[in-house]
């Protein structure tokens, strides 16, 4: 695939300074030019009352299906509670070697666990989570290496004892 | 440790299969998935899963159906069981049908990793004990048992029959000829080989030493027992008891040993609790037991009930044409562990080998092949390598008995008559210099 771009669609308010950090963020992992719009969505339809949340696999097909192009990873950034059919909730999801990937950061604040809140760890937190996904599109599964970005977090901590950037083994797989 | 690599999703929704399957995609995991029972098991028919999640509630056969039929083919298949509908009912129900795990959907995604990371680890630690259980077998295996006489062959034969039994078996055959690995060799083709094979050397200890030896002791049985001991029985309880040189034995043990044999049960010295073991016995001796018991200095119920089997080895002397085979076997063990390159033997050096009587059997040869390593310049053993002193055997020379006895004679005088220490020179216990003596009527010229 000849990559031109990555590009961020914000549903719902983000503040347009946080979206160019976070854009910064992704463009200094990934050298390639990072473009953020803005999406639109009635969010209600993925909706489910019976769980309280929002049908993340509903969501990355909308992406995927709306917004996202052949020569692009789109990544679509959300303030609302995931779930997947399995899972209690999960953090973002993407499509292995595909195209698209969804990022919420409902789970990611200080305040949702009553601690005080902390917007550079929610942008730490967020950005750690949209490389992460955008690094299931280039096909990277989960990794072992403590310090990579791509190792499996189950809990906002664990994001944090991660750094944002890829491990020699994954870098070398993105050919990046 | 190795990491599992194939899951088989089985659920009749999609989402959740969907779900299911990018998740483990994300980790690397190989998976399939299967819409219902029936689709799973066919396909569990042609390829092998590490792991199998299964729903519960599905059309047509159901989770737990499946599950049992997964077990009765594969016992240590790994199922995980998963739901959205949790009871007690069926969480015992799957657990008591052999489900590794039990989850209510949704879970929580720790939940599930530390759930396929346990899962890992147990499969890990079940193809490692097959593996290591192949490796027991290999080197318990007769390795030693070196020859292609018919002779040999015979007693290997034997070895085989026996080895599946929980008969008791009696060796006999000459100092040297190698009794003791053939009990080796019945215990590791037994069902018992996974359990120990204890050994104990009857004619090295006094009848005190001995009771305690078998039996155990409690602290403060007698003096110096300040602590309490298993005893042998005890020892190889689901095992193997190895007992040598039985015929040495006094009579209060024999009459202790056929209580132990008839009622699997002992009290341990000074102790008043009965303890029991499983143990197969496996005895040996070099000498004529049912003559012993003819003379009455062994217990006829004793011996029967010993010698249900008996495995006769014959000396090195009746199997001269193993003596190659044995030799190469003894030049390549001894020049590997002295780091040596290993030796040859001339055609003349085995030729002298194979005219010899070899008293001391298989012991003797490798005695003397060990030397011929150390001594000798270590490429080619030839007949300089080997003992001047070592003759021929011929008729016109004394009879065994009649060496035995003057080398024993010449051992006490040497050693005034001391018996401890004559018996260290001999290699034997006193119980046994005692009854040489007796044997062969020796006196010491100062009396």
């Amino acid at each position: 695939m000849n990559l031109q771009n990555i590009t961020l669609i914000s549903f719902g308010y983000f503040d347009s300074e946080f979206l160019r950090k976070i854009a910064d963020e992704v463009q200094g992992e990934f050298f390639i030019d990072v473009q953020v719009r803005e999406g639109f969505i009635d969010i209600s339809e993925f909706y489910d009352p019976a769980r309280s949340q929002y049908n993340a696999n509903q969501l990355l097909q909308y992406v995927e299906r709306q917004y996202s192009s052949g020569s692009s990873k789109t990544i679509g950034l959300f303030q609302v509670d995931f779930f997947i059919p399995i899972f209690t909730y999960i953090f973002g999801q993407a499509f292995l070697g595909g195209r698209s990937g969804i990022a919420s950061l409902f789970r990611l604040s200080n305040e949702r666990y009553g601690i005080e809140p902390d917007d550079n760890l929610l942008l730490e937190r967020f950005s750690k989570e949209i490389i992460h996904e955008l690094g299931h599109t280039f096909g990277l599964i989960h990794c072992i290496h403590p310090d990579c970005v791509m190792r499996s977090s189950t809990y906002a901590e664990d994001i944090d004892q991660k750094s944002s950037g890829l491990c020699p083994a994954c870098k070398s797989v993105t050919e990046l | 440790m190795s990491k599992i690599n194939s899951i088989l999703i089985v659920d009749d929704e999609e989402s959740v299969r969907d779900s299911l399957f990018n998740w483990f995609m994300e980790d690397g995991y190989y998976v399939e998935c299967a819409e219902d029972a029936s689709i799973a098991l066919s396909r569990l028919e042609s390829e092998h899963f590490d792991i199998i999640l299964a729903d519960i509630k599905m059309p047509g056969m159901d989770g737990l159906e499946m599950l049992r039929r997964i077990k009765s083919l594969k016992s240590d298949a790994v199922v995980i069981i998963m739901t959205a509908f949790a009871t007690v009912d069926t969480a015992v129900q799957a657990l008591k049908d052999g489900a590794y795990d039990y989850v209510t959907k949704p879970f929580d995604p720790d939940d599930l990793s530390h759930m396929i990371r346990n899962a890992s680890r147990q499969i890990a630690l079940a193809k490692e004990n097959e593996v290591l259980k192949e490796r027991v077998v290999t080197l318990e295996n007769v390795e030693d048992i070196i020859g292609s006489s018919e002779a040999i062959k015979k007693v290997l034969k034997e070895v085989e029959s026996v080895a599946q039994s929980n008969s008791s078996v009696i060796i006999t055959g000459e100092s040297g000829t190698g009794k003791e690995l053939i009990a080796k060799a019945i215990h590791a083709n037994s069902s018992r080989k996974y359990f120990p094979m204890v050994s104990v050397h009857c004619g090295a200890l006094t009848e005190s030493l001995l009771e305690s030896e078998l039996f155990g002791h409690e602290k403060g049985a007698f003096t110096g027992a300040m602590y309490n001991r298993k005893g042998r029985f005890e020892m190889a309880d689901n095992g193997t008891i190895f007992l040598d040189e039985i015929a040495s034995i006094s009579t209060k043990m024999q009459v202790e040993l056929l209580r132990v044999l008839e009622t699997k049960s002992f009290i341990r010295v000074g102790g008043n609790k009965e303890i029991k073991s499983d143990f197969r016995i496996i005895c040996a001796s070099n000498h004529n037991l049912k003559q012993m018991v003819e003379q009455g200095a062994f217990r006829e119920d004793l011996f029967y009930r010993l010698n249900v089997v008996n495995i006769y080895i014959p000396p090195l002397r009746e199997r001269k044409e193993d003596i190659p085979l044995l030799t190469t076997y003894f030049m390549k063990k001894y020049c590997t562990s002295m780091n040596k390159p290993v030796a040859t033997i001339d055609a003349g050096a085995l030729h002298y080998l194979e005219n010899l009587d070899f008293p001391g059997n298989i012991r003797e040869l490798e005695n003397m092949i060990e030397r011929a390593i150390v001594i000798g310049n270590g490429k080619k053993i030839t007949v300089k390598d080997f003992p001047t002193e070592k003759n021929i055997v011929a008729p016109s020379m004394e009879s065994l008995g009649e060496q035995e006895k003057n080398h024993i004679s010449f051992i006490l005088d040497k050693y005034g008559w001391n018996i401890s220490r004559s018996a260290k020179a001999l290699q034997v216990d006193r119980v046994t210099l005692y009854n040489k003596i007796k044997k062969f009527n020796l006196r010491s010229r100062n009396k």
